[in-house]
């Protein structure tokens, strides 16, 4: 019998339900897991060991009182960008390294009430800003394939943490592809909602019009029954969508006969790997060989999403973060002169370079005689980005390419440079400007390293988006491949 | 696109980051860097565009009811204010 804890949320679902196992064991395991390994990977900010053994104790006797739902007893992390009420909420900085969060985030609740258990906070680059989890104040994760590798990121502690099966899944965010990136890199299964779809409350805002919550785990069957839970109209986001949730778990086996699939002309360009190019045609040839068809598309202006998105991103980051000013929360610098000085000193020494880096663009697209130059073209340009989208999608169904241009890169591979860096999000990040859902799943291996394959829908367009991955993952096992060093 | 360490002071200031001199040409280097690659925008021909407003098409800006729904919890938020006194949160003197 295979290790409990490699099982999926389904099967760990199926044997709580069965009473072979209770939500108290099940959340021992996995933290003497955590235990382990952490001093490895780094993938947590805190283990919140305490509240987990409270919450599985409260899960067993729901069970025993006959209330349980589907994914009651279930354990889980939380990224660290989710409030949780009385636990540490860094979001990976400095200045909230001592924050305890007065609130639950809504996907915390949410799924605090469905009778999931938190095992912990998972590490991530200071504010979600980064691909490579090397911003975070707390330390860079690792990659579990390769630990001298970055996991990817933002969401690099909780796609290293499924990847190493220290949890079964982890709620994650997506501003320009920090979930679908690290899931990529990590070779697991990484799904981004559509805009709106999924509360934005208590997640710490880092670009609100582009950052949206999801999930990482092992299967796009695991990510229908998370999504399900965490989805829904909630009053307190603004941007929240009033639509109701569907059954992402009944679509999924939907048969793929007469699904229209484009493959992004953009994405298949000379920056692409070779060999992630190779393992990419190979997964076309099995959802045809399920019955799809599959037709080239083209999306011209795509090309400029990452420079379309360095204007966006940092403009919202940069008035998100002004809430930062050690006065009501947060880190403060010492002996302060004056108010100015308390104000500049308590965020010169809270934020990291890359978060500062972020703000400062920010600020100068934003300035007086920069504002149209920079800020209205950006958003004109996003609209042609988002129409070439919608074109696509009166041609095809979802649209398919590569998550990343190659498989995970070294530790300190691209810190010299951040434009470097921010080339590696080049075909996530289109589906955050357009507001469109997208999932990462495993496709292959490139010298032992995870290669991801990209599936992008339209508005809502989810329970397809998971039926073609689930789908794929009928007919392959790259999903259930895992890294030799943490079996 | 090219800035200066003026640029960048002036940007700092009004961002309200202290930057340590060591900083400073880090972000000028970098910064001009970004400005570069977003320089790539006026390929594209956006005369006849209207800037996007939301992501979602059609979406509007919803307004709830003009009610109250907090309670006081001022005790619970302050724990994590750095400096209070008296139920106030305490900032070095501004007016002399």
């Amino acid at each position: 019998m295979s290790e409990l804890y490699h099982k999926t949320v389904a099967e760990l679902a199926a044997a709580l339900r069965a009473e072979q196992v209770s939500s108290v064991e099940l959340t021992r395991a996995f933290l003497s897991r955590i235990e382990q390994h952490q001093g490895e990977l780094n993938a947590f900010i805190s283990v919140t060991a305490s509240a987990a053994l409270t919450q599985a104790a409260e899960a067993d006797q729901r069970r025993a009182a006959g209330h349980a739902g589907p994914l009651t007893g279930v354990p889980i992390a939380h990224k660290d960008i989710f409030c949780t009420k009385g636990e540490l909420t860094t979001c990976g900085s400095r200045i909230l390294a001592n924050f305890v969060s007065p609130y639950d985030a809504t996907v915390v609740e949410r799924l605090r009430s469905a009778g999931v258990v938190m095992l912990g906070k998972t590490n991530m680059d200071e504010f979600a800003m980064g691909s490579s989890n090397e911003t975070s104040y707390f330390g860079p994760v690792r990659n579990p394939w390769d630990t001298a590798r970055v996991p990817g990121g933002s969401s690099g502690g909780s796609a290293a943490a499924v990847a190493a099966r220290l949890v079964p899944a982890a709620t994650a965010t997506d501003t320009g592809g920090s979930i679908r990136q690290p899931a990529a890199l990590c070779g697991v299964t990484g799904l981004k909602p559509t805009y709106g779809r999924v509360s934005r409350y208590g997640m710490i805002a880092f670009a609100s019009s582009l950052d949206q919550a999801g999930v990482i785990a092992q299967t796009a069957e695991d990510a229908a029954l998370l999504l399900g839970a965490m989805a829904g109209f909630d009053p307190r986001d603004s941007t929240s969508v009033e639509l109701p949730v569907p059954d992402y778990s009944a679509a999924l086996t939907s048969p793929l006969k007469g699904l229209k699939i484009g493959v992004l002309k953009e994405y298949f360009d000379k920056g692409l790997d070779r060999d992630v190019e190779q393992h990419l045609r190979a997964a076309l040839d099995v959802l045809r060989s399920q019955g799809a068809s599959i037709k080239d598309v083209s999306l011209p202006n795509l090309p400029l999403s990452v420079p379309t998105y360095y204007v966006v991103a940092p403009a919202e980051c940069s008035s998100n973060l002004a809430r930062f000013d050690g006065v009501r929360y947060g880190y403060r610098c010492e002996n302060p002169r004056d108010l100015m000085d308390l104000y500049c000193r308590s965020r010169g020494e809270g934020f990291g370079a890359e978060v500062k880096r972020r703000i400062m663009t920010g600020t100068y697209v934003l300035s007086a005689g920069y504002y149209d130059a920079f800020y209205l073209k950006a958003q004109r340009v996003r609209q042609l980005i988002s129409a070439d989208f919608e074109r696509a999608f009166h041609e095809v169904d979802v649209v398919i390419g590569p998550t990343t241009p190659t498989p995970a890169f070294e530790l300190g591979a691209k810190t010299h440079d951040p434009v470097t860096m921010y080339l590696n999000d080049i075909y996530t990040i289109g589906a955050n400007l357009a507001g469109l859902p997208g999932i990462s799943i495993p496709c292959g291996l490139v010298q032992d390293l995870p290669v991801g394959l990209q599936i992008v829908g339209p508005h809502f367009g989810e329970e397809r988006v998971l039926n073609v991955a689930h789908r794929y993952q009928l007919e392959t096992d790259w999903h259930r491949r895992r890294p030799a060093r943490f079996e | 696109m090219s800035l200066n360490r003026r640029d960048i002071e002036n940007i700092a200031l009004l961002a309200r980051l202290a930057l340590t001199d060591a900083e400073v040409p880090v972000y000028v280097e970098s910064l001009s860097r970004i400005m570069g690659l977003i320089g790539e925008l006026d390929r594209a021909d956006t005369s006849q565009i209207e800037p996007m407003a939301h992501p979602l098409p059609g979406q509007r800006q919803r307004l709830r009811a003009d009610a109250v729904t907090e309670s006081d919890q001022h005790q619970l938020y302050q724990t994590n204010a750095p400096q209070v006194e008296a139920g106030l949160y305490l900032v070095p003197r501004v007016i002399e």
